[in-house]
């Protein structure tokens, strides 16, 4: 897993109280790792903090899974 | 109207987590008031407050953990995980957890508190001004909401009947249990959680409560005297945190599982000053009037009372003017009447006091005991009432009352009697 990739299922394992091993990639925050709305509301804002990045609103909707919140991030993060 | 029960305490408070903990200190006169260590207090006035002695949870410490799975700690203030543990404590030591949709429907809450999630909201101003909208938490709100006690505890224990809440400053807790009582005497809830929890120990309401002159600043170097009411030295309260929370029941549903029945709630009497923002009214006749209403509700005399838990919480104007009502109320019964103020020992939990205060009662009753009110060196008025200084005193208790007054001028008064067929 890339470095960014690490640092992902870092936020996700300490936001949502999982088990590290549930965080992998085509886990969904919803269905696989119990999020409600508001959870990954914050988890956007948790990456942004993280990487230094806006995610608007719109690439938000498309972040579903932790692979979704990588990618994005490889493609986008600033730090 | 039905019969309503208390089945079921539980607390978080500055003497310890769990009602055994914190009430067997009571009863040794200890206080929970110390000097402040989780923020810089050099430049307020008041450096103390009665704070809740987190740990492991070992030896009746609070472990939030214990409470509150991290991930929903973080979202949320103080006020809404002591109303959890305490909650959680209630419903256990009542044996009821509703499982069909008919009993999780016939259990409601109603967990108040006085100012809910202070401290939420001063860290969020401060990161909204620094840092801009965007990084405001969706759980800002949610956390900080003053009914999300009652919400929560609503959601974990899956209690589906009313979802309420009080918020009458320093008398929400009292409120809580008496309104509680009343939606099961009328039969829009079987069971009701109810009371109240408090989170208030911060810069800001430090400094809130320091400008309105409300706070002790006379005892920083020495905390457990800080708490005395009726005492001529007194010089504000004591800032207190923490939660109670009480299982009311229908005596029959009580009675039909086999419940363990503490007390029964038989009077419940409400009042305005209509006078002043934050000082009582000097006549006393606001609580004069919740305490009398209290008493005609429960259908007795006020020579009937064996134990008051006052509000009295160590100001100077409001200790001798709810003295002076109750000796109004009293009359010649005065001389076989004991008064307490608990607070002496917990500080002032403000929107839990009530509920806390509540318990302290019913314990009253079950141990025949009355608790101290520590710190009383020198009484500042002299009166036939035993307001019993220092030490607590076993004598036999089967009725009493608990006064709790707010800013806003509203007042509460419950009253608890052993349960008699």
């Amino acid at each position: 897993m890339s470095d960014i990739g690490e640092r992902v299922k870092k936020i996700v394992v300490e936001h949502l109280g999982v088990e590290p091993e549930k965080v992998v990639d085509n886990a969904s925050f919803i269905d696989d790792l119990g999020a409600d709305s508001l959870d990954t509301v914050e988890l956007v804002m948790a990456f942004e903090e993280e990487f230094g990045c806006e995610i608007p609103d719109d690439a938000a909707e498309t972040i579903l899974t932790v692979g979704d919140a990588t990618k994005f991030l490889e493609k986008n993060a600033k730090s | 109207m039905r019969r309503v029960v208390v089945t079921g305490l539980g607390m978080v408070t500055p003497l310890g987590c769990g009602v055994e903990p914190t009430w067997k200190r009571i009863l040794n006169g200890e206080s929970g008031a110390r000097r402040i260590e989780s923020f810089d207090v050099s430049d307020l006035q008041t450096k103390i407050a009665c704070v809740v002695p987190r740990g492991d949870g070992s030896n009746g410490s609070f472990n939030a953990d214990q409470w509150m799975e991290p991930k929903d700690q973080r979202k949320v203030d103080d006020f809404i995980i002591f109303g959890m543990a305490a909650a959680k404590q209630a419903l256990d030591d009542a044996n009821w957890h509703p499982e069909s949709e008919e009993d999780k429907c016939a259990t409601g809450t109603m967990i108040g508190s006085g100012i809910g999630g202070l401290n939420g909201i001063a860290d969020t101003a401060i990161l909204l001004k620094e840092r801009g909208p965007r990084r405001v938490s969706p759980f800002f709100i949610p956390g900080r909401l003053i009914n999300l006690a009652s919400g929560y505890v609503s959601i974990e224990h899956g209690l589906k009947g009313p979802n309420h809440s009080v918020v009458t400053a320093c008398s929400t807790g009292a409120h809580a249990i008496g309104d509680a009582a009343r939606l099961i005497a009328l039969g829009d809830a079987d069971v009701m959680v109810s009371g109240g929890a408090e989170s208030p120990i911060s810069r800001i309401g430090i400094a809130g409560f320091n400008a309105a002159r409300a706070l002790s600043t006379g005892f920083n170097e020495t905390p457990e005297k800080a708490s005395r009411p009726y005492d001529k030295d007194r010089d504000g309260f004591v800032m207190g945190e923490g939660a109670g929370v009480v299982v009311l029941e229908e005596l029959d549903h009580a009675r039909r599982r086999g419940a363990r029945i503490y007390a029964e709630v038989i009077g419940y009497g409400l009042s305005g000053d209509a006078y002043h923002i934050t000082s009582p009214s000097p006549d006393g006749d606001g609580g004069f009037r919740s305490m009398s209403a209290a008493l005609k509700r429960a259908g007795l005399t006020p020579s009937d009372l064996d134990y008051i838990n006052a509000h009295g919480t160590s100001t100077p104007l409001g200790d001798e003017i709810e003295l002076g009502a109750v000796e109004r109320l009293l009359g010649n019964a005065a001389s076989k009447v004991a008064m307490s103020s608990t607070k002496s020992s917990t500080g002032h939990l403000l929107g839990a006091a009530g509920a806390i205060e509540a318990i302290f009662a019913i314990l009253a009753i079950r141990d025949n005991v009355v608790p101290p009110t520590i710190n009383l060196d020198n009484p500042s008025v002299q009166t036939a009432i035993d307001l019993v200084p220092h030490t607590a005193k076993k004598r036999e208790i089967n009725v009493v009352l608990s006064n709790s007054f707010g800013f806003g001028g509203t007042n509460a008064s419950v009253i608890i009697r052993r349960l008699a067929d």
